[in-house]
């Protein structure tokens, strides 16, 4: 393997642009590199996320005490459907596939770019599109849409806000992800290095493969739900509407079928982050690699047949209600087996417990969680009971937030130094993550009593009862708030001004941390001819690695 | 492995002039998927509600007239073979057959979409669309029946309008030269495309003018 002293003219990626322009912002948002896209959409992705997080501070802030204290109704009601847009579209779905599966995946391929690098482009641009569009339904006179970020038909259609405008944004924010699905499969098939056979292949990328799948069956749906929903404003064409004839329940039935499978779109890149970062820091091959390659098409297949669960109040008929509960629990197996092999890899391993590790065990105790609260949603007797109270919102945040979100930090951590060849300080990102923990619990777990007890979802007002905990969680909210700019500011600092980093300071094995950090333009002097799974760690000893 | 021996990469100094027809033919095909899927929504409304007003929908089918379908169904589907002549004719490098079928193919989308704003004039003019009074006087099914004929017809329409758009840009890439002999997988996409437009249609045409 090519070792850091051969760089004689190496430039890094930063340094060569791939168009005629050799420097500006111009030479970024024309470029077709995959690893310069990947980072306008982390830029981009977390600037929404940030958002999304202020408009989430601020409805914690108005549930401080029962009763008005700073917005009217309205303003609150536009407020969480804000947040759910916000995080949902703009942060959740697209964040760890097109930020770290852009930069990333091509990499431990060993491909010098995606299959389409033009198409990838023009998936950013669609992006950028979408959101400005979320961004003009806000600042437009009818006001931002209030109808809760699923758009639940008949008030979707009644309702005087931009509704228009913000759900087109959703179906182009949509085309950018089927796109982005599509490449990546392509690159998947492809461009793989020789002797990368698909079972050499490191488990991000059989979790992308997974995920871009579902990008691509699940999202069609949703657009053309969407469309339906325009259409109907404008012309009243009667498919969602009961005066007319039509079922706002086949609306529900449209719109889950993409939405539900979109939570994989969420969770799957997730595990494979997991997947990468445990054996680095264990120094062990991952255990069961073979079932944890499978268990993400597993739940990509399932997890497109439990989209009603969403609905078991809806009066659907109890034979449907039982088939998707126990659909519910299937897709529940393969979570567990990753897990489990997780667990598996880390005994007897030598670990080393770096932030990006530490960040990974939070996943796993915030998602388990999240995960067994979903089987408690997931039958049918006490879903009726928890229904669209605030265990749901618990529920969702530590899968989503817990899950997806704890792991969109794990892999900035990680892959941080390759990404920008300079090292944050290690001291800073522990704190970060350990007042994560705190905060993380304190804001979502009182939802899960205040849930049983009976607090309903998207409430403006409360009952005394629930005012304690609802300032528990108000408060873990301003921690989350302290910890959020306390990671940003870090790394942002040590963008510019950290130490340079090693090439493996982890001491890991898949193929990103053979090159450069930051990588050159064509990610390696020549393509690498596979030899070994993708976590043999005896490779190390011939490594050039920062060793403790 | 022999699949990525297959994948030609250009020796110049950008590694990003990498071309594999095989990729690209099947970055084509996942996108014809997702189309399949987008009308599936529609396809899968259809059937609900056929089922649920089967005897308006009926009923409401007697409006739509079977002669302009079928029309512009031999309409579609010879144009279906011209595309694919055109490419056969590129493959032997007999560039201006290759011209004239394209030429033919944009004909028939353009009677296509003729027929169509003839049959959507007449609904219209007799007061059949989505919101007229007259409409609104007919039972939910007929109004959920119109509804679907408009939007399903309409996207449909939509795709002949952007399949129209691509290949015509093929056709000036062929007339340039930038579509030849040894590279036509643009051509042959474009032509995919193409087939999945008459493919939606076979569909929608049974299930609108013939099941009365």
């Amino acid at each position: 393997m090519a070792n850091g002293t051969v760089a004689l003219e190496e430039k890094s990626f930063y340094e060569e642009s791939t168009n005629r322009w050799n420097k500006g912002i111009l030479a970024w948002i024309f470029s077709t590199d995959h690893k310069r896209i990947g980072l306008l959409y982390l830029y981009g992705i977390s600037a929404f996320f940030l958002v999304g997080v202020l408009a989430g501070i601020l409805m914690r802030l108005e549930l401080i005490a029962p009763g008005k204290d700073l917005f009217e109704p309205q303003f609150y009601n536009q407020l969480f459907t804000l947040h759910g847009v916000i995080m949902i579209f703009l942060f959740i779905i697209p964040g760890l596939p097109a930020i770290f599966g852009n930069f990333f995946l091509p990499i431990q391929i060993g491909a010098k770019d995606v299959a389409f690098p033009r198409l990838n482009l023009l998936s950013w641009w669609i992006y950028v599109v979408g959101a400005i569009m979320a961004l003009i339904s806000i600042v437009l006179p009818d006001g931002p849409l209030d109808t809760g970020w699923t758009f639940y038909v008949p008030y979707s259609v009644r309702s005087g806000t931009n509704i228009s405008l913000a759900i087109m944004a959703a179906f182009v924010l949509g085309f950018s992800s089927i796109l982005t699905g599509l490449n990546f499969i392509t690159t998947i098939h492809r461009m793989r290095a020789p002797g990368m056979t698909w079972f050499r292949m490191p488990l991000f990328g059989w979790s992308m493969y997974a995920t871009a799948w579902i990008q691509i069956i699940a999202t069609p749906v949703v657009g053309i739900t969407i469309l339906l929903v325009v259409l109907e404003r404008y012309f009243g064409i009667g498919i969602f509407d009961p005066t007319l004839g039509g079922d706002p329940i086949l609306f529900q039935h449209l719109f889950w079928i993409y939405s539900h499978p979109a939570v994989y779109i969420m969770i799957l890149p997730a595990m494979g982050v997991v997947s990468e970062i445990i054996p680095t820091f264990a120094r062990r091959t991952i255990f069961g690699y073979k079932a944890i390659a499978m268990s993400s098409l597993a739940i990509a297949f399932v997890g497109y047949l439990v989209w009603a669960h969403h609905m078991f109040t809806t009066g659907i008929s109890d034979t449907s209600r039982i088939i998707f509960s126990l659909l519910t629990f299937i897709v529940a197996l393969p979570s567990g087996v990753k897990v489990f092999n997780w667990v598996a890899t880390m005994y007897k391993g030598s670990i080393d417990p770096k932030p990006p590790f530490i960040w990974v065990m939070n996943f796993i105790f915030l998602f388990s969680i999240g995960g067994l609260t979903g089987l408690v949603l997931g039958s049918l007797a006490t879903d009726i009971h928890v229904h669209d109270t605030y265990f749901v919102v618990a529920h969702f945040h530590y899968v989503m937030f817990g899950g997806v979100g704890t792991i969109f930090f794990a892999a900035l951590y990680y892959w941080f130094p390759k990404m920008f060849g300079r090292m944050y300080n290690i001291k800073t990102a522990n704190i970060a993550a350990a007042l994560y923990f705190v905060a993380f619990n304190m804001l979502y777990f009182p939802k899960f009593i205040m849930g049983y007890m009976g607090m309903p979802r998207r409430y403006y007002d409360y009952l005394p009862e629930f005012e304690a905990m609802q300032q528990i969680s108000t408060v873990g909210s301003w921690l989350m708030g302290i910890t959020m700019i306390l990671i940003f500011g870090s790394l942002i600092y040590s963008m510019k001004k950290g130490k340079k980093a090693h090439k493996n300071p982890w001491g890991g094995v898949t193929l990103e941390w053979h090159i450069e950090s930051p990588p050159t333009l064509e990610n390696f002097h020549e393509i690498p001819t596979v030899k070994t799974e993708p976590y043999d760690f005896s490779q190390l000893k011939e490594m050039d690695y920062e060793s403790k | 492995m022999s699949q990525s021996d297959q994948a030609i990469t250009a020796s110049g100094d950008h590694g990003h002039e990498h071309r594999d027809d095989i990729g690209s033919k099947m970055g084509m095909w996942l996108f014809l998927f997702t189309e399949l899927l987008l009308f599936g929504g529609m396809f899968l409304a259809y059937g609900y509600y056929r089922y649920l007003y089967s005897d308006e929908f009926h009923f409401a089918a007697t409006e739509l007239s079977t002669s302009i379908g079928t029309l512009n169904t031999v309409i579609l589907l010879t144009s279906s073979l011209t595309v694919a002549l055109a490419i056969a004719a590129i493959q032997k490098g007999k560039k201006n057959f290759a011209i004239f079928n394209l030429v033919v193919t944009i004909g028939f989308a353009l009677a296509f979409m003729v027929n169509k704003y003839f049959e959507w004039a007449a609904k219209m003019h007799h007061g059949i669309y989505p919101g007229a009074d007259e409409l609104l006087a007919k039972s939910n099914g007929e109004i959920i029946f119109f509804g679907l004929y408009y939007v399903m017809t309409g996207l449909h329409g939509l795709h002949v309008v952007i399949g129209l758009v691509l290949l015509a840009v093929m056709l000036v890439f062929v007339i340039q030269d930038k579509i030849t002999k040894d590279k036509y997988v643009a051509l042959e996409n474009s032509g995919l495309y193409w087939h999945l437009v008459d493919l939606i249609w076979i569909f929608l045409f049974p299930l609108f003018y013939l099941i009365q």
